[in-house]
Formats: structure tokens, C-alpha cells, sequence
């Protein structure tokens, strides 16, 4: 376990000095972070204009959802793409062979393989919709209220982190997989939205299949101290369902590994 | 005149790799189904109270229109070149008697009849239960300017893309500024809210871009959102974008080609 922590320290290091070598990335992440957080709060407006509520959710309890988005978000793009996305590329030209032939989980080497640090610019603008849409609010989160709204991310991070996972074990057996991340970001921008404005089939598709409930919904109800706690419940056990099957998935379709001809 | 020739095969040829690759089609038909979502999303809304002057008819029908006209006008191409200029397989299409972009060209729109084909039984179903599609205008002369609108569309994106594409000649690869533009796209062209739902201010910088011409446009062409006359001056814009686009893809591609060292090949 410790080999493991090491290990992790020392590729999440290498990746720290990879991206200090590119600081000017940090002001065109940075900028690029700002205008789309801008730019996601326009269509919220426009929703509002003219309503004081949409499905029982006021503007300032979706402006946490949407800080939770654009948090996700940078986790996300920092910490699970960049690698994963790597691994697609390996499997296709076979050079995942010398991620095989080391003695380590390969798993954990693939999924560690890369950060992008700079993508923090997003976490920062997540936590900035969070401290406007409480002095909207005018009162700050309960203690309580943000421990439960942590473990809800901690949950959120392990449902994404399996559902990528989910993508590549695909990749093993269909090899060209570069629209199906595609696909996911698409779907992915929807979690800006509470998962309760959606109705009918939509809206059990955005919390069982692909659960963006889990992602955001919930961690805002979370902080807003609305949620349920065997809502909570669920998730946590939900995400470590998810978690397994992602894990089964991937050691099922490791086997499948036949490397390219070269 | 050889290159007129062989269009005909070249069309077939794409036509028979969307075939071919029909799982990779299917998901980027997936992809394209997100106006679907949006439709459900701002329809539910505007079940509610009307936006603007968006009823959740008037939303279904402005989104089944853009997923349509998305359809119909995607292009791919900057994958492609990414792909085929990073691994040296460009050169395989150097060799041959037609111009690399014209035979792009001729692949995206060979897919088209496939695409076409899986849209209509998607859109009628759609239009059957959202009930939308009664605003469809009768005069023929909006349909021929709206499938004019639809091959500029198509440009514009066709060649934005082989210029972002060209970039690979220089940099190792140039998807990350297509993100970017991607971004841009969906929210300045229409495609995940109409346009006219926008501040001011900002519908005064969606004017003068060329992202509006994709999707917004044409779609608001055929829901007869548009007096004549602004189509026809619309429509003189957006072929104006062609115009400086397409001259600045060949420029970009002429430049870039230079530098190619075909790797591995």
C-alpha cells in the first residue's frame, strides 16, 4: 500500500514539474476557465429570467449545482482525462505493453500516468460560484453540511473515474474509441442542471446509467443541507457498486489484450 | 477533369466506410442526438412559464430543426487529418491524382445518405410525440434557400475544421484548439440554446462570428423565424464566410504541407 502512495507521489511530482515547465498554461487555462464559467451562466439566466424557481430549485441553489459542475469539471479535465486518454492511444499503437511489464497494478499505472496541475483554475472557479451563490443566500454552509457535500465528491470523482474506465475496457474490443469520450463530454455538460428539471425517461437515464445525479445533484443538495440522508446512503453504496463493476470490467478486458502487430 | 471523373467513386467510397464503420457511426449519431436533451431540458422548463417567446412547442421544433441541420452538415475531417498527418499516412493520399481535401470532401459527404437515413425515422418519432412540425413553411423558395443554407453550413464547418486541422502540420496535434473551438461552437452557433434567448450584447458577438451560420441560421431559415429579406442577407454573409474560409483553409494547408516530413508512413 505504501509502494502504491510512493508511487503516486512520485507521478503526481512528475507531472508537478512537467506543468511548472508551462506556467503560461496556467493564465490560458486560467482565462479559458473564467470564460466558460461566464459563459455557462448564461443560458442560467436566461432560464430565470422572469421565474423565481425552476422544478422547486431556486437561481442560487443552481448556482451550486453549477459550482459543483465547473469543480468536477477541473477535476475531471486535471485529473482522470488526461491519463485515461493516453491509455485509448496505448491500446490502439500497443505500446500499453510496457505498462504491462511493470510490476505494479496497471490499472493504477494508467490511471496515474498523467496530471494536468494547472486545470486547479477550475477547481478555483467552482469554489468562487459557491462563495457568490451563499452571499447571494446570505448565510454560509452548515460544518456539517460540507463534510457530507465532501464525501458526496469523493463518490462523484470514484462514479466518473469508473465510468472512463468503463470507456477504455470498450476500447479493447473496438479499438477506435475517440468519439465515445466525445460522447461522454457531450453528455457530460447536462450535469449542469439539476437532474430534477429533466423528466420521464431522462431523468432515470441521468441518475441510474449515467448517473450525473450523483456527480453534482446530490453534492449540492448536499451543501444546501437538502438531501436526504438515505440518499446519501445510496450513492455511497451506488458509487462502490460502480467502482467494482468498472474494476471487473477492466481486469475482464485486460485479458482481451493482444498488443498491435508491432 | 480526372478529378471530376473519379468524384462519383470517391462519394461511393464514403459512402461504403460509413457502412463499414457503422459502430463508430452510431455513436456519433448519439453524439448529434444531444439537441434531443436540450429539447427535454428547456421544454420542461418552459412547461413551466415561456421563455422569451419559447413555448415548449416552439422549443421542440427550434431543436429538432438544429438536430437536423447538425445531421446534414457535420463534418469529422479534423480527426482524420490529425490522425493521418501525425502516423505519415497522409502520404498514401499525396500520391494519389486528387486533391486531399477534395477527397475529405468527397468521405463527409458520401456519409451523408446514411446519416440522412438514420435522422428521418429519429425526427418523425420525435415529431409525433413532441407534436412539433406544423410550422414547416410551404413556399418553395425558403426550402431552396434553406438547402443553400445548408451546404454553406456545411463549408463553413468544413473548412474551419481542415484549418484547425492543418495546424498538426506544426504542432503535434491540434485537438486541443479544435476543444476549443467545439466549445465555441455550441454555444455561440444555436446549437445548445437559440440565439435569440441571448443578452444583447451578446447576440451583437454571435453576429459578426461565423458559428451562427452553422446551426442558427438554417434553422431559423426553415422554422420561418426570418423575413425574406433578412434570409437573403444572411444568406450573403454566410457565403462570404465560405468564401474567406475556404481561402484560408487551402492557404493554411498549402503552408502546412511544406512542412510535412511524413513519419513511419
Amino acid at each position: 500500500m505504501s509502494r502504491y502512495a510512493s508511487l503516486l507521489w512520485l507521478q503526481l511530482r512528475m507531472s508537478l514539474v512537467l506543468g511548472a515547465q508551462y506556467r503560461l498554461n496556467f493564465l490560458v487555462d486560467g482565462a479559458v476557465a473564467l470564460a466558460w464559467t461566464a459563459a455557462g451562466l448564461v443560458p442560467l439566466s436566461v432560464a430565470f429570467a422572469g421565474r423565481q424557481s425552476i422544478a422547486g430549485w431556486s437561481f442560487e441553489e443552481m448556482l451550486v449545482v453549477m459550482g459543483w459542475f465547473t469543480l468536477l469539471r477541473g477535476v475531471l479535465d486535471g485529473g482522470v482525462h488526461p491519463s485515461l486518454t493516453a491509455v485509448v492511444e496505448q491500446i490502439r499503437l500497443g505500446t500499453l505493453d510496457f505498462v504491462l511489464l511493470k510490476p505494479a497494478d496497471a490499472q493504477f499505472l494508467v490511471s496515474t500516468a498523467k496530471f494536468e496541475p494547472w486545470k486547479v483554475a477550475d477547481v478555483v472557479a467552482g469554489m468562487a460560484i459557491f462563495a457568490w451563490a451563499f452571499a447571494r443566500m446570505g448565510r454560509a454552509p452548515a460544518p456539517l453540511h460540507v463534510l457530507g457535500a465532501l464525501l458526496l465528491l469523493v463518490c462523484a470523482v470514484v462514479v466518473l473515474y469508473s465510468l472512463w474506465i468503463l470507456v477504455i475496457a470498450a476500447a479493447f474490443y473496438v479499438v477506435r474509441l475517440d468519439n465515445l469520450s466525445y460522447l461522454f463530454d457531450s453528455l457530460f455538460d447536462f450535469a449542469r442542471w439539476p437532474v430534477n428539471v429533466y423528466r420521464g425517461v431522462l431523468r432515470v437515464v441521468f441518475t441510474v446509467v449515467v448517473p450525473l445525479a450523483v456527480m453534482t445533484t446530490y453534492p449540492a443538495q448536499a451543501l444546501l443541507g437538502t438531501l436526504r440522508l438515505q440518499t446519501a446512503a445510496l450513492v455511497v453504496a451506488g458509487s462502490l457498486a460502480f467502482a467494482l463493476a468498472a474494476r471487473l470490467m477492466w481486469s475482464r478486458a485486460i485479458a482481451r489484450y493482444t498488443s498491435a502487430s508491432s | 477533369m480526372s478529378t471530376l471523373r473519379a468524384l462519383p467513386t470517391m462519394l461511393r467510397v464514403g459512402l461504403a466506410e460509413s457502412v463499414a464503420y457503422r459502430a463508430e457511426m452510431l455513436v456519433w449519431m448519439l453524439t448529434m442526438t444531444m439537441p434531443l436533451v436540450s429539447l427535454a431540458l428547456w421544454s420542461s422548463i418552459a412547461a413551466e412559464a415561456p421563455v422569451g417567446r419559447f413555448t415548449s412547442e416552439a422549443f421542440a421544433s427550434y431543436f429538432l430543426a438544429a438536430l437536423v441541420v447538425r445531421q446534414l452538415t457535420s463534418s469529422w475531417v479534423v480527426w482524420q487529418m490529425n490522425m493521418e498527418i501525425r502516423s505519415g499516412a497522409l502520404s498514401r493520399r499525396l500520391l494519389k491524382p486528387v486533391h486531399p481535401m477534395l477527397a475529405y470532401a468527397a468521405e463527409n459527404v458520401g456519409a451523408m445518405p446514411l446519416r440522412a437515413a438514420i435522422c428521418v425515422p429519429l425526427v418523425a418519432v420525435a415529431v409525433f410525440f413532441a407534436g412539433a412540425g406544423a410550422s414547416l413553411p410551404s413556399s418553395p423558395l425558403v426550402w431552396a434557400a434553406w438547402l443553400v443554407s445548408l451546404v454553406g453550413a456545411w463549408a463553413i464547418g468544413f473548412a474551419m475544421m481542415t484549418l484547425i486541422g492543418a495546424l498538426a502540420f506544426v504542432i503535434e496535434s491540434s485537438t486541443s484548439v479544435f476543444e476549443v473551438w467545439q466549445l465555441s461552437f455550441a454555444f455561440l452557433s444555436g446549437y445548445l440554446l437559440p440565439l435569440e434567448l441571448f443578452p444583447p450584447a451578446v447576440r451583437a458577438v454571435t453576429d459578426v462570428l461565423p458559428f451562427r451560420y452553422m446551426v442558427s441560421f438554417p434553422v431559423e431559415t426553415i422554422l420561418g423565424m426570418l423575413a425574406p429579406a433578412e434570409v437573403a442577407r444572411q444568406l450573403a454573409i454566410q457565403w462570404g464566410f465560405v468564401a474567406v474560409m475556404g481561402a484560408l483553409a487551402v492557404w493554411a494547408w498549402r503552408l502546412g504541407l511544406r512542412r510535412f516530413g511524413a513519419f513511419g508512413g
